[in-house]
């Protein structure tokens, strides 16, 4: 007796949970054909430090675009490594707008999967970048190993802060703008530039794969003197880790200029073209670009730049294009596979 | 008299058990309290606030879907396959044995890596599934298929070793008594084995619910959309907002929580049977 009883509860359960992963399968297919219907939907896959900067944007821009259209927007956002989100994209995440950290990214959705014609950043004003930033040092309160410009970060026993160049889009700027810091006080001699970024990584204690993770090891874990980011990471950084750090500006950096663009073929295929067209023109007005300031970012537009003038550290900047011969070349000479940054990671050991 | 030979010295025995609760209390006790506290460092309203949001939302109604279409799914397959495994013969079957305990000797990234490479825009099936409009990776699919993966050899392991050991005369009886091939299954095999099926279940929907791995490589992490709460942990680490990432953190804890206090109470519930049959 006892024997059916226990028969009749397992068929109860194994029915109940049947019915239930029947109800939930259709509840998953239903609910996003529902907002698709009622809204339209914009996918905007970027790197990890923009995610305060396009809330605000999204949110400006749905508004611009309702009063303009009476459509209904809503932009998806994806953040994570560049790199990562790059190979994302090109293994098929539907994004109609990309916004990545370095315009080699791109150029890899371009040439492996095809999503986009190559001249893509000609199509945008600015290089196709709205936006700029720098690299600079996140050093201790105080600055207590008298942290001024890069050639401090190469005498022995400074421990510097920064993320594999192999995985971080970030950690590449940071590299080149070393690099170039070198270069142009050697007037120009390669080998120079090479021995400098050497002694520099020999003086990195950990390699991190991204920037946050590398901000971790510095600001909670405690090490290191000096911590080498993103101008806007930095600032967020005193921000969020409060008063134990001050934020250095070198001499010379490099202008670090995150690239957007919009993905044809699944603007075609999604019939989206036009908003993801208007969406990245919109982040060139005045109204984005005020957001863009506000996010610690250096805007293009001379007025909002002028308005923030004080919030930017005066720093000499070059271009990747002038310096590097632009970033196809930038990553076959330093970071493919058997490049110089190879060498450099060798000689640390 | 015995005493001496089965007990040992006082110290001994008490030693053993501080050491035991010592080790308890720093793996699994302290962690959990770790993230409790970190979890209401900003006091109830803040931990409300920390989980709220569209995102966490979403997050946490994703988990649980792909949880309640994982487990279902691989209750079933982990039947038909200890049942096929210890009842019967035939060839290859330490080749499906092996087959079965593929997901837990590959490492879960790979896992999700594989579904890349089939479904991905540049994989086998991508550019026919991107023809016809369907997506796969990237998407609420992609996820389900992956967790399916991973927590494919949960049940099945469980049971075929409790099956292989109960034999197979009960169900010989069964059958000679003449009851069907289902009947045997219904009225005698299952109800033999609903402890271990039990078990089981458990440590699926455990699994389910907290793999990072496999469904990281193919979410795509869109907010409010493919972000299961392990990877809405994640992000809002990175993002410096602990009070946040600890209470997705904590209420995945409890949820795990619930499902132990869930079997708990079944086992008390069905004590007497248990003893009986010597559970």
């Amino acid at each position: 007796m006892t024997r059916s009883l226990w028969i009749d509860d397992i068929r109860q359960v194994l029915l109940s949970i049947v019915v239930v992963a029947l109800a939930a399968l259709a509840l998953a297919w239903a609910i996003p054909g529902a907002r698709a219907a009622e809204t339209k939907v914009l996918l905007n896959v970027s790197y990890d430090p923009t995610r305060g900067l396009y809330q605000a944007v999204n949110e400006a821009f749905a508004r611009s675009w309702k009063s303009r259209t009476g459509e209904v927007l809503k932009i998806n956002q994806s953040h994570g490594g560049s790199g990562k989100q790059a190979r994302s994209v090109i293994d098929g995440l539907a994004a109609d707008v990309v916004t990545l950290a370095l315009a080699y990214d791109i150029d890899a959705i371009a040439d492996k999967a095809k999503l986009l014609a190559p001249d893509w950043q000609q199509r945008l004003g600015h290089n196709a970048s709205p936006y700029t930033s720098t690299i600079v040092f996140l050093v201790r309160k105080g600055n207590p190993r008298r942290i001024r410009d890069w050639d401090d970060l190469v005498k022995p026993g400074v421990a510097v802060i920064t993320p594999n160049p192999k995985t971080s889009g970030g950690a590449r700027w940071n590299y080149l703008a070393a690099w170039g810091y070198e270069l142009n006080r050697s007037s120009g001699d390669a080998a120079k530039a090479e021995a400098f970024v050497t002694a520099l990584f020999r003086n990195v204690p950990v390699l991190d794969s991204g920037a946050r993770g590398a901000l971790t090891t510095f600001a909670q874990r405690g090490i290191g003197d000096v911590f080498v980011s993103w101008e806007n990471e930095a600032v967020l950084a005193l921000k969020e880790f409060g008063d134990g750090f001050e934020i250095v500006a070198p001499s010379v950096s490099i202008l670090a200029e995150p690239p957007v663009a919009v993905v044809d073929k699944v603007v075609d295929r999604r019939g989206t073209r036009a908003v993801a067209e208007a969406y990245l023109q919109f982040l060139y007005t005045p109204e984005a670009q005020e957001i863009i300031a506000r996010n610690h970012y250096r805007p293009r537009d001379p007025d909002v730049a002028r308005t923030h003038a004080a919030s930017f550290q005066p720093v000499r900047l070059f271009t990747i294009d002038d310096t590097f011969g632009g970033w196809t070349k930038a990553q076959a000479t330093h970071f493919a596979d058997g490049g110089v940054f190879d060498r450099v990671v060798a000689a640390r050991k | 008299m015995t005493k001496s030979a089965t007990r040992d010295p006082l110290i001994v025995r008490w030693g053993l058990t501080l050491l035991a609760l010592a080790f308890l209390a720093l793996f699994l006790v302290l962690p959990l309290a770790a993230v409790l506290v970190e979890a209401f460092a900003r006091g109830w309203d803040g931990y409300v606030r920390a989980l709220g949001g569209d995102d966490g939302f979403a997050a946490i109604r994703l988990t649980l879907l792909v949880a309640a279409i994982a487990v279902p799914f691989n209750i079933v397959f982990g039947l038909c396959a200890s049942w096929a495994i210890a009842k019967f013969d035939f060839r290859g079957k330490s080749l499906l044995v092996s087959l079965i305990e593929l997901p837990f000797s590959v490492s879960p990234v790979i896992s999700g890596l594989v579904y890349v490479l089939l479904f991905g825009l540049q994989g086998w099936l991508g550019p026919w599934l991107a023809e016809h409009d369907l997506r796969v990776i990237f998407a609420v699919p992609g996820i389900v298929l992956a967790t399916v993966f991973v927590t494919f050899p949960f049940v099945a392991r469980e049971l075929i070793p409790l099956m292989e050991e109960q034999g197979r005369e009960e169900e010989e009886a069964a059958l000679t008594l003449g009851a069907s091939g289902l009947a045997t299954f219904w009225l005698v095999t299952l109800p033999n084995v609903r402890w271990g099926l039990l078990y089981g279940v458990l440590l699926c929907n455990a699994r389910a619910m907290g793999e990072f791995g496999a469904v990281s490589v193919v979410s795509g992490h869109i907010r409010g959309l493919t972000n299961t709460m392990p990877l809405h942990v994640e992000i809002l680490y990175n993002e410096y907002d602990f009070v946040g990432a600890f209470a997705v953190a904590s209420l995945l804890a409890i949820l795990a929580l619930v499902t132990l206090a869930a079997k708990t109470a079944l086992e008390w519930w069905h004590r007497d049977e248990l003893v009986a049959t010597g559970h």
